[in-house]
């Protein structure tokens, strides 16, 4: 075989047919897109800081990309999708260091290499997600301690729970598609909610949004509020930042919703579509909201209720009508918006909303699914409003809770541990001047021509100055 | 000499620029400053927090005259910057000892 042939693929005997390359090449952009949520998140959250914690809200999501994406190849695809012997709660490691992987490895018409790169992608913005609950006071080497331990304790679990639908049967090919029965995969080997329960989540609604959201509210219990929370204004201080990671956010949200078909065809592209219109239908809902409560349609809330939607059709994307998905959207955004007023009611200082968005969005868009779920899009199950009974709406309220129940106790443990022996938070005297400057020795923004050099020195020792002959 | 200060609105500074460059004062500084007399603030509302910003953006401009130009100027800027909308600002002069013009040395009046 002369070594110039397109490609190693042309070389390979076990290639895959057109459906299995059509798919993957989905799934590879699909990857990159969701990738890119995690930039957006970054600019959506630091954005809404002040200005002198911007760095640092957008390096918590940055260092959510370099620490998941690493511990993913060591044991977090394994622990994740690996067939499992504990009844459905986590894989094995047979996988680690993705050791068992071919370059020719197909599962369900798809590379499985598509699929370790997809899947990893939804691990790292669900960490990242976190971060907006704990804005300006948690120490960044916490934050990494905290990274390494929930992503290991926490999200694989529960990957594995909702996305791992199991060992194909051999000769069979399963159903990758929303599918609560999971056929065609053998018993036992597949995460307890896909395969056992039953719970329709089509991208994540449950193990990302539920499961960030419950993680943030226990993280910023245990953290505490910050100086001068309820007391002073803590505005966005840049919205248009805001605007730009909307927009990237919801590019990106192609990817985590239609991508999850995990296949190139119609499902996919109702999926698509579902996400575009509940998106829509949120930020007009929250939009409505603001208006007739506060006498106002602002940025912050359009960019909000966009999120709220985002996150509410994830889980439903595969299982409603677009007409349903419009409803779906709609519900969620105006929920949102007066959800969001809680923590000051209750006084715990989930940051940026995490809790108000992602947990309460995701339990929108998951228990709405046993009211709209249709036949039409996902093959198998009414929900209620579609001739359906209530036992759908039962499986996807036990989902949702067994997620939300098992992530807050889970961070709170994992939280407390931290807060007492390496400590959660950053000095008071830091948190006044500004985490950027305390822990990353930089800031965001030169603010008057002094800041801006004329008043700074250099320092002998950091930078040694290299003699050009 | 004396130093005419002056608190604005914003959207007055360049009235009184221009009214201060006709009358004949040669310079000025200007600096944005925030703060409020009786017109208090605002209100800014973030997904229904709301925040009462009580500091509100205003431009402070000064001038160094000589004693027999002060009341003058703090007339022009005064006349210039009146909107009669409560949040118009203030002005005022007080003494100056001396002044040095940093090019040549020049001192008092001639380094105005």
């Amino acid at each position: 075989m002369s070594p110039h042939t397109i490609g190693y693929l042309a070389a390979d005997p076990t290639a895959g047919d057109a459906i299995t390359n059509a798919n993957t090449a989905w799934i590879l952009a699909s990857s990159a897109l969701v990738l890119l949520m995690t930039p957006g998140l970054a600019f959506f959250y630091g954005g809404m800081t002040r200005a002198k914690s911007t760095l640092n809200m957008i390096m918590m999501s940055f260092s959510a990309i370099g620490i998941v994406s690493v511990l993913w190849v060591i044991y977090g695809y394994s622990v994740a999708f690996a067939p499992d012997k504990t009844h459905g709660l986590f894989g094995n490691l047979t996988i680690r260091f993705l050791h068992n992987e071919t370059q020719a490895s197909i599962t369900n018409s798809l590379y499985d290499y598509a699929f370790i790169a997809f899947q990893l992608m939804f691990a790292i913005i669900t960490l990242a997600l976190i971060s907006g609950a704990v804005a300006d006071r948690l120490k960044f080497s916490a934050w990494i301690v905290f990274s390494v331990i929930w992503i290991s304790v926490i999200y694989f679990p529960v990957a594995h729970w909702v996305f791992a639908f199991g060992v194909p049967l051999s000769g069979a090919k399963g159903e990758v598609a929303a599918n609560g029965a999971a056929s065609g995969f053998v018993q036992g080997t597949g995460g307890w909610i896909v395969q056992k329960l039953g719970a329709l989540d089509f991208a994540g609604g449950t193990a990302v949004h539920i499961n960030a959201g419950a993680a943030g509210l226990a993280l910023c219990l245990v953290l505490g509020i910050r100086k001068g929370f309820r007391k002073e204004a803590m505005r966005p201080h840049n919205l248009p930042l805001v605007m730009i990671g909307t927009g990237m956010l919801w590019f990106g949200w192609f990817g985590f919703n239609a991508g999850s078909a995990l296949v190139a065809n119609g499902l996919a592209g109702i999926a698509f579509v579902n996400t575009q219109v509940a998106t829509a239908a949120a930020l007009c809902g929250w939009l409505i909201v603001e208006r007739l409560r506060d006498g106002h349609f602002t940025t912050l809330g359009a960019a909000s209720g966009a999120v709220a939607g985002l996150v509410a059709i994830t889980p439903a994307c595969g299982s409603v009508s677009p007409s349903g998905a419009i409803a779906v959207g709609g519900i969620a955004g105006m929920i949102c918006a007066m959800a969001v007023g809680i923590k000051n009611k209750l006084g715990f200082d989930d940051s940026l909303d995490v809790v108000g968005v992602h947990l309460v969005g995701g339990l929108v868009g998951t228990l709405l699914i046993g009211f709209l779920a249709t036949k039409a899009t996902n093959g198998f199950v009414d929900g209620i409003f579609y001739g359906g009974d209530a036992s759908q709406l039962g499986k996807q309220a036990v989902a949702a809770f067994a997620v939300m129940g098992y992530s807050f106790f889970g961070t709170l443990i994992i939280a407390l541990l931290i807060k007492y022996t390496i400590g959660l938070r950053i000095s008071e005297e830091a948190e006044i001047v500004g985490i950027d400057q305390a822990e990353h020795a930089e800031t965001a923004y030169e603010f008057t021509p002094v800041s801006a050099g004329a008043g700074h020195t250099t320092v002998a020792s950091a930078a040694p100055q290299r003699v050009v002959t | 000499m004396r130093l005419v200060t002056a608190v604005l609105k914003p959207f007055k500074l360049d009235d009184v620029k221009t009214a201060l460059e006709t009358f004949g004062v040669q310079g000025m500084t200007v600096s944005e400053v925030q703060g409020h007399g009786r017109q208090r603030g605002h209100t800014e509302v973030y997904r229904g927090a709301e925040y009462e910003v009580s500091f509100v953006p205003k431009v402070k401009l000064e001038v160094l005259v000589d004693d027999a130009d002060a009341e003058d100027v703090v007339e022009v800027i005064a006349k210039a910057a009146q909107t009669g909308e409560i949040g118009d600002g203030k002005v005022w002069s007080v003494p100056v000892d001396d002044v040095v013009r940093v090019r040549t040395g020049e001192r008092g009046v001639e380094a105005l």
